[in-house]
Parts: C-alpha cells; structure tokens; sequence
C-alpha cells in the first residue's frame, strides 16, 4: 500500500512539473498579431465565440454557431473582412463562460467577442470583457441591463423589455382581456426577466393577475401547475419560457383543455415550437425581431442557403447571430484594422445596417433600435398578428 | 380540483416509483448506486419516440423495442463498467459507483450526439384518449401508468420471494461468497439484476414520454437524482419502500404545486425526506439494524 502511494506522489510530482513547463512555454510565445495590421490588403482578424454547445441548452448554442458559421462563409468569400473564428463551450456555466473568455481574451490576435448565449453568463463575461477593453456582442442576451454593463458591452438581440409589451398589447387587445395568469421558468435569468417586464406590463396594463406559477429547466411534468391555472380561467396566458419547455407546456395545458392564447417572450419564438407541440401550439403570442416568411430577399435567401446546410428553419437565435457576424464585418472594416479599440468605436458608430432582421442601429449604451413585429402560430406556422 | 391533483400526483409518483425500484433492485444486490440508471431511463424513452413517432409503429411494439435495448445495456453495463471491478485486490467500494457515473456521462451525451438537444414529442393517439367525469379530466395513460406500476411491485415481490430465481437473488444480495459457496450460480443472477433493473427503467421512459410528451437526452440525470432521494426515503434495497416512497414524494410535489408555491416545489418534498428520515433513519420500510439495505 505504502508503496503505491509513494509511486503515486511521484507521478503527481511528475506531472506538477510538467504542467509547470508548459505554462512557462505559453507565456514565452510571442503575440504574433501584427500580421492582420498591415494596412494594404484586407483587414483580417479572429473573433471569439462564446456558446452554449453542451447540457440542457445546446440546442441554442447549436443554432447560434451555425448562424455565425453560415454568416462567415458568406463574409469570407465577399473578401472585404478575413474572419476567423475560434468557437469556446460555456456549458451554459457562469463559471465555465467567463474562463472560456479569459482563454480568448488573453489571445491578443482575437479583437472582438460573440456572445455568450445566457444572460446569465453576459452578467459575469461582461465586466471581464469592459475591464479588458475588448468589445463583446451577445447574440441571444436579451435580460435588462446588459449593454450598460460598460462601454465595451453590445448586444443585437432584442429585450424582452421591448418585445414583451409590443406582444401582450396586442394580445390584450384582440381577446378583450382582463384576467391573466403567469407561468415562468425560476431558475434562469432570461425568463426571469421575462417575467419582471410581464408582470410590470400586466399591471400598468391593469390587467388582474390570477395566479403567479414556477418551473425549472428541463422539467417535463407541467399537469399541476396547469391544473392549478385551468381552474382559476384566466383570459390570457403569460408564459415566459423558453421553446423547449414552453412548447411542452403547451402540449400538457391544451390536453388538459385550456384553450386560452398564450403570450411568450423572446426565447418562446421558434419554430420548434410547432415541430415540437404540433396543433397544441396554436394560439401562441410573440413579439419577434425575426420572422422568417418575410416578404424580402435577403430574409428568403438566408432562409434557403440555412436550410440547405443544416436542414432545419432557421430560428431567432441562428438569425440574430448571423446578423451579429454582419455587424462585426461592418465594424472591422470601418475600423480599418484588427485592434480592439477601434472596433469598440466603429461598432459604436454603426446605423441602419441591413440585415435578415431589419433595419439596424445601436443606441448611446450600445442597446438594440428596433421595431418587433407580433406573430401568433395559426394553422400550423407563424403569421402577422393584426 | 383535489382529486385532479391526485391523480396527477400519483401519476408523476407511479413513474417516481419505477425509477426507484430499479435503483432498489440493484442497490440490494449489488450495494451500488447505479448512477447510470437515468440516463437508461432516458435511452428507453427515447426508443419509445423513435419507435411510435419515427417509424410509426404501435405501442407495444415500443414497449418490447424499449425493454429489449434497456436490457441489452443493462449487460453491457454490467459486463464492461461493473464486473471487472468486482472481486479484484485493491478496488475501491466507490469504484463500481465512479464506472456508472461515467457511463451515464456516454450515454447521455450519445443520445445528445443522436438525437439532438431538443426536446422531442411523443406522438401517440393512445396518449389522447381521456374519460371526463363532471368537471374531472383522467386519462387512461395515466391509470395505465398507475396500475403498470402497482403490477410491476407485486410481481418484482412475488419473483423476490416466491421463486428460485428471486431465492437466489436475495441469497447473493446476503452474502456473495457464501451464496456462490452454497451453488448459486452468483454472477449469473447479479447479470439477471442488473438487466430487469435497465428494463424497469425502459419502461418508466416510454410512461414518461406517453404521460408528458417531452423526451430529452437532459431528463435522466433529474429522474435520477429523485430516484435516488426515493429509495433512501423508502429504505435502500426494498422494493416496497421504493413503489410508496415514489408515490409519496410524486403527491408530495404536486400538492405543494397545487396549494402552495410552486418554486418551492423541489424544496418542500426534500424537505419532507428529511423529515422522514430524522424520525426513522432507516427509511420507511428498511430493517432497523446496522445492516439494514444490504
């Protein structure tokens, strides 16, 4: 036994040393960035992304790297900008997020940060990046406060703060209604927020609020809160979820016999709602930077090419991330050189840019100028809400 | 309004209680917590969905798909993660319970690989048909969940303790070496365990997935953990501990649901573990002595 142990420490020592010698290594490497500064050519730099691509929410972080992969092609053969991307997994971890963002902060070739897809993670990865002066952009982080983190801070995505009530004004108007109940995810920051900006709507709104329910991720037994719901007969539902569980929601409260509209926020849009809960999904409310069967080419030939690569409809999430790679080409060619500091500026200064979502400006924080378009699912796709 | 909680109650625990038997099964034989069973939960769930959504296929057709595949990972879970760890020189006790969690980590992010990470639905016309009493809505998933479950604890009972086969088993779960002295033939039954706990929890899969009509490769590592917390509240190793702890902690968590605040949902009913336990430590049914579970 004694023996053994002593091997062991040995080999831990061993391995101590090791270690030791290859962090030394990665320190004496010399930051080889001037390459991508030379003035003549076309500016090329590398981006960081940051995505949720492991655990209950990969479903996310997968549509939002193809966007960014789909956009990158794209970007590159057009030749204005040369990008590279080094994508990183945050497991939708704070913790594991905000190491992956030192990781890519501390490569002095990387110029600029996407993402990560939590507002969650954003609320650690943000300050880092603010502190270190490299500008991040989250592609999916749509909780308040984000962009006023610090002047480095971005988004593209839309807040719930400006969706929300765009969607249940709307929803209200058309059903005459007056009694609410509210379904959210509690263990979550986006649909927590969603669920503030809900409830501070409902009640400027003076809607009365039946009941208040809760749920966490990946859970799939939804009956009780339901059953709880369909006996106090609300006139709307405000569930703020995201699809995977909100779809489900849907599934179990239309088999039970609500048959009420149900108001969603932001994360609720996708068609995956319909693949998941099928006829039961009739009757969802959202507001939408997105929407896919848009009436204009750019929208329809980023639908196809998406399509045709990953064989799915491409969501909110794969679109604003697409845009956000757009937005990023803007900046670096604007900036007219791979630094970190003029690409903050340039993005800053961007306005009316064309994308798949629109129209696109960034306010004095860095926030989102947009107008959302209302969508319900009504035989079996989502159309204009009027 | 109660007795619709009830019945979603007892539904949510009949399935508790089928995850938990196969806990129990192998905890009693074995003295090991199987990590991995969730995630075979889960594997069985989604043969369920492949099996009736995919391929369109009946029902029972899912169910024998189902137990066939979780049974067939039962044996290669106990041939390549658990028997080459027993009865070697210098093998921790934890060992076997590290080689589950591992493989609970290859199959979750297998199906992940295969499946994808979403959330898949169930289709089943079975799954619709319901009976409507006055204002009260049962569906006959949710008695045929029930009544599974109660047929599967009293079988498992009498097969424990009626059979040769379940003579055997309770032989080993006593003492290893002395049942393989006295001519049972030890590693056979210990496979024998292992299989009928995998395909006890192919079977809550598919329940699960006609019940709820969400399947994801996420759903086994929260079935497992409550799965867990059951069979401590029951008593480690007994069978009908683990079928009324099931039930107890599904009713436990609906209530709460239903007259009290649901964010306190996962709280209250681990709360009441504790409870239980302070007041009997061995669990609700578990021997009161030192061995107690083995």
């Amino acid at each position: 036994m004694r023996k053994i142990a002593k091997k062991s420490y040995l080999l831990i020592s061993v391995l101590m040393l090791i270690l030791l010698a290859a962090c030394s290594g990665n320190g004496t490497v010399p930051a080889s960035g001037d390459s991508s500064k030379n003035a003549g050519g076309p500016v090329s730099a590398k981006i960081g992304v940051i995505s949720y691509l492991s655990g209950p929410g990969a479903a996310y972080g997968e549509a939002i790297t193809n966007g960014f992969n789909l956009a990158l092609d794209e970007i590159n053969k057009k030749g204005d900008v040369k990008i590279e991307l080094v994508i990183e997994d945050s497991a939708g971890k704070q913790e594991q997020a905000l190491t992956v963002a030192q990781k890519l902060m501390s490569d002095d070739d990387i110029v600029g940060l996407l993402g990560p897809t939590l507002s969650t993670e954003m609320n650690v990865v943000g300050p880092e990046a603010d502190l270190n002066g490299i500008p991040i952009m989250g592609t999916s982080t749509t909780a308040a406060g984000i962009p006023q983190i610090g002047d480095y801070v971005f988004r593209n995505s839309l807040p719930e703060s400006l969706a929300i009530p765009a969607a249940l004004e709307k929803a209200v108007a058309a059903n005459d209604a007056k009694t609410v109940a509210i379904l959210y995810g509690n263990d979550d920051l986006f649909t927590k927020s969603g669920y503030d900006t809900m409830k501070k709507e409902a009640e400027n709104m003076g809607l009365d609020i039946l009941t208040i329910e809760t749920f966490q991720k990946g859970q799939s037994d939804y009956n009780a809160q339901l059953t709880k719901i369909k006996d106090l007969k609300p006139d709307l539902i405000l569930a703020s979820a995201l699809y995977n569980e909100g779809a489900v929601i849907m599934d179990q409260a239309r088999k039970m016999g609500i048959d009420v509209p149900f108001v969603g926020g932001n994360g609720f849009n996708s068609p995956q709602v319909i693949e998941i809960a099928g006829d039961a999904s009739e009757g969802l409310i959202v507001a939408t930077p997105w929407f896919g069967e848009k009436d204009e080419p750019k929208v329809q030939e980023f639908v196809k090419k998406y399509e045709e690569k990953y064989g799915a409809k491409p969501d909110q999430f794969a679109a604003q991330a697409y845009d956000a790679l757009y937005i990023m080409e803007e900046g670096l060619k604007n900036a007219g050189e791979a630094d970190r500091d003029a690409l903050r500026d340039a993005l800053a200064e961007i306005k009316d840019l064309d994308g798949v979502l629109g129209k696109f400006s960034f306010d004095k924080v860095g926030d989102v100028v947009m107008e959302p378009t209302v969508l319900i699912i009504k035989e079996g796709k989502f159309q204009l809400f009027e | 309004m109660l007795l619709e909680q009830l019945i979603n109650g007892l539904t949510l625990g009949s399935i508790y209680a089928i995850v938990a038997l196969g806990f129990t099964l192998v905890f009693g034989v074995l003295g090991i917590i199987n990590m991995a069973h969730g995630e075979i939960f889960m594997i069985g769930a989604f043969i369920g969905v492949l099996v009736t959504s995919v391929l369109g296929l009946p029902l029972w057709i899912a169910f024998i798909a189902a137990i066939a595949v979780t049974a067939l990972l039962g044996y290669m879970l106990e041939r390549i993660a658990l028997r080459p760890l027993r009865g070697k020189q210098g093998v921790s006790h934890l060992a076997p319970l590290i080689s589950t969690i591992g493989v609970s980590i290859l199959l979750e992010n297998l199906s992940h690989h295969i499946f994808g990470a979403g959330n898949h639905p169930f289709r089943n016309s079975f799954a619709e048909i319901q009976i409507q009493i006055g204002s009260i809505t049962i569906y006959i998933v949710q008695i045929l969940i029930f009544v599974i479950s109660i047929a599967l604890m009293l079988i498992l009972s009498y097969w424990l303790s009626k059979t040769k086969a379940g003579k055997a088993l309770r032989a080993t779960a006593e003492n290893l070496e002395t049942a393989s002295l006295l001519g049972v033939n030890t590693k056979r039954t210990i496979t024998t365990t292992v299989i009928i706990a995998s395909a006890l929890g192919g079977i809550a899969g598919i329940l699960v997935g006609m019940a709820f009509n969400s399947v994801n490769p996420q759903m086994g590592l929260s079935m497992g953990l409550k799965g867990l917390a059951i069979i401590i509240l029951g008593g480690m190793g007994n069978v009908k501990g683990a079928m009324a702890g099931g039930l107890l902690l599904g009713v436990a968590e609906t209530m709460i649901v239903a007259y009290g605040d649901s964010g306190y949902r996962d709280a209250v009913a681990f709360i009441t573990i504790i409870f239980v336990l302070l007041l009997r430590p061995q669990g609700l049914f578990g021997k009161n002595t030192s061995e107690a579970g083995r």
